[in-house]
């Protein structure tokens, strides 16, 4: 069982948490025209890296999200970064 | 060297084995070859054997990185079928299941293709409605499909919990009988074998670290064993599909899990066909040794570490014992994972890279044993012509781009 450290709620168990997205992908700007390559790119196109990640993930149980560094190799937990600006 | 047949065993078993030569040479790679395929697992050796037989293209390189099907041809629970939705679908998967009928004799290998038949679960009046379109799909795409009453399930698999406190009880299934399972390693080993007699050089232990570039096309790969030329280039590495897209340049809509699977100690025979069974997501099927080959669902986080975690195990046994509590003392005797290569509809991708001299063949995620044949057979010809086979076309990636996307995640159950 590995547990994973919420910003929030501190250490908890892996069950808890959801992955959502890889980190730092940007919405192209839908109000102006956008072409279909960089639209499938945006939906679809993943970095899939191989060693340290940066990485959207929700704690269910508190329901925030937060970004996870971790080694995608060996699953060590690098860190974990509130989302919000302004945590208390 | 000699072709394997009954005569020969009863030969060998007479004088002690002593007569079997190696199976496949291990060659030095030479300075350029008219293919090079990077991935030694089932996609890219049959792709290697099918350049020599369907388009007379000998002068061929399997590019290795570890040993011949380490990945996950030689991790996964051996399923075969095409018991798909769309029409795409079962045309790609019945063709590997033709191709694989024959497979034996074709490459003089016994790869064990059992046709056993898989039944997938109903547990619900509802499920039964659409497995019942299921069926109907498979019918219309020419794919072989039987639904079956509870009671003609208990006939065939009297192991499975029918008591009337079932969790989940079974309502009936659909069954596709020409499906089954194989021998894993007999599947890589004998495609080996057989385009390695046919000229094919199978380089093992052997990286491909980066892409050699001249004008924006690839011209050979730069490997641990130094820099080897190609006129063209098919990549089938699976779950590091997306590790050699960033080092030539393309992008992929691939994300990597971890997939496991378990084998229990050797039993009498219990079952002779595969159970699947969506509700629990779990499936089964006892191997000639004995062993029972569990299979279930994607560790949910995106991983490259070939291991399992503790509770996709705990969901997938738990499910097994509730589908046959018979089994509840059942030992394990091993568990392991492989990273497989997932896509965003759950289809493989075949077809140009994006860059120019690079076809990719990956994306089969939990599913591309089946398809090793079939996956094989396009490559090459691929490779051999520029162009799509008929079957091929769908999986081009640009459907990423067009939006016609062939999901089959919610057709089909369980991943598996
Ligand atoms: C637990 C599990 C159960 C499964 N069950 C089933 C099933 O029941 N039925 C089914 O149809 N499918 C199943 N699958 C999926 C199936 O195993 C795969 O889709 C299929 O084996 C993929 O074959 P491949 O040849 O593309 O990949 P692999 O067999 O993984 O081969 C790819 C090869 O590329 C090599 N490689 C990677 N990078 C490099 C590099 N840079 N240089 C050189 N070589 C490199 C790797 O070492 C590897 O040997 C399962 C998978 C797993 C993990
Ligand atoms: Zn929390």
């Amino acid at each position: 069982m590995q547990v994973f450290p919420c910003p929030f709620c501190g250490p908890r168990n892996e069950t808890e948490f959801h992955f959502a997205a890889e980190a730092g992908k940007v919405r192209p700007d839908t109000t102006q025209q956008i072409g279909d390559a960089d639209w499938a790119t945006y939906l679809h196109a993943q970095r899939n890296e191989k060693g340290t990640v940066r990485e959207v993930w929700m704690h269910m149980t508190c329901a925030e999200l937060f970004i996870l560094e971790r080694d995608s190799v060996t699953m060590d937990v690098l860190g974990s970064t509130a989302l919000r600006k302004d945590a208390t | 060297m000699g072709a394997y047949s009954a005569w020969s065993v009863f030969r060998e078993g007479l004088r002690g084995g002593t007569g079997w030569k190696q199976a496949w040479r291990t060659p030095t790679p030479k300075k350029h070859y008219d293919v090079v395929i990077i991935g030694g697992g089932g996609h890219g050796l049959a792709t290697a054997y099918y350049l020599t037989k369907n388009h007379n293209i000998t002068n061929v390189a399997v590019i290795e990185k570890g040993w011949l099907g380490g990945g996950n041809t030689g991790r996964n629970t051996t399923v075969i079928r095409s018991n798909y939705f769309y029409p795409e679908s079962a045309a790609l998967y019945d063709l590997s299941v033709r191709l694989y009928e024959g497979l034996s004799r074709d490459l003089n290998y016994n790869v064990m293709f059992s046709q056993r038949g898989i039944a997938l679960l109903g547990h619900s009046e509802h499920d039964m409605e659409i497995l019942t379109r299921q069926y109907n799909a498979m019918r219309l795409n020419g794919i072989d499909a039987e639904l079956l009453s509870a009671k003609q399930v208990q006939e065939r698999a009297p192991i499975l919990n029918f008591s009337e406190n079932a969790r989940h009880p079974i309502h009936g299934a659909v069954n596709q009988p020409r499906a089954g399972t194989g021998r894993h390693d007999a599947v890589a080993w004998g495609f080996a074998r057989a385009a390695d007699r046919a000229g094919v050089d199978i380089i093992q232990n052997c990286e491909v670290q980066d892409f050699i570039m001249e004008g924006g096309r690839c011209i050979g790969v730069a490997t641990s064993k130094g820099d080897i030329k190609a006129g063209v280039v098919g990549a089938a590495v699976a779950g590091h599909s997306s590790v050699l897209a960033a080092k030539a340049g393309y992008d992929l809509p691939i994300t990597s899990y971890c997939l496991q699977a378990f084998v229990s100690e050797p039993l009498k025979p219990i079952l002779d066909t595969v159970v699947t069974s969506p509700a629990f997501g779990t499936y089964v099927s006892q191997s000639d040794k004995g062993g029972l080959v569990i299979g279930g669902g994607l560790d949910r986080v995106p991983s490259y570490g070939q291991r399992g975690n503790m509770p996709v195990q705990e969901t997938v046994l738990a499910g097994l014992v509730e589908m046959m509590p018979a089994l509840a003392k059942v030992k394990l005797l091993r568990h392991w994972g492989g990273i497989v290569d997932v896509t965003p509809d759950s289809s493989p991708i075949i077809g140009p890279s994006g860059v120019d001299g690079i076809f990719v063949n990956c994306g089969w995620g939990t599913g591309g044993f089946k398809a090793i044949p079939a996956g094989g057979y396009l490559l090459a010809h691929l490779l051999a012509t520029g162009e799509h086979h008929e079957i091929s076309k769908p999986f081009d990636r640009s459907r990423f781009e067009t939006g016609r996307l062939v999901d089959e995640s919610a057709a089909s159950g369980i991943p598996h």
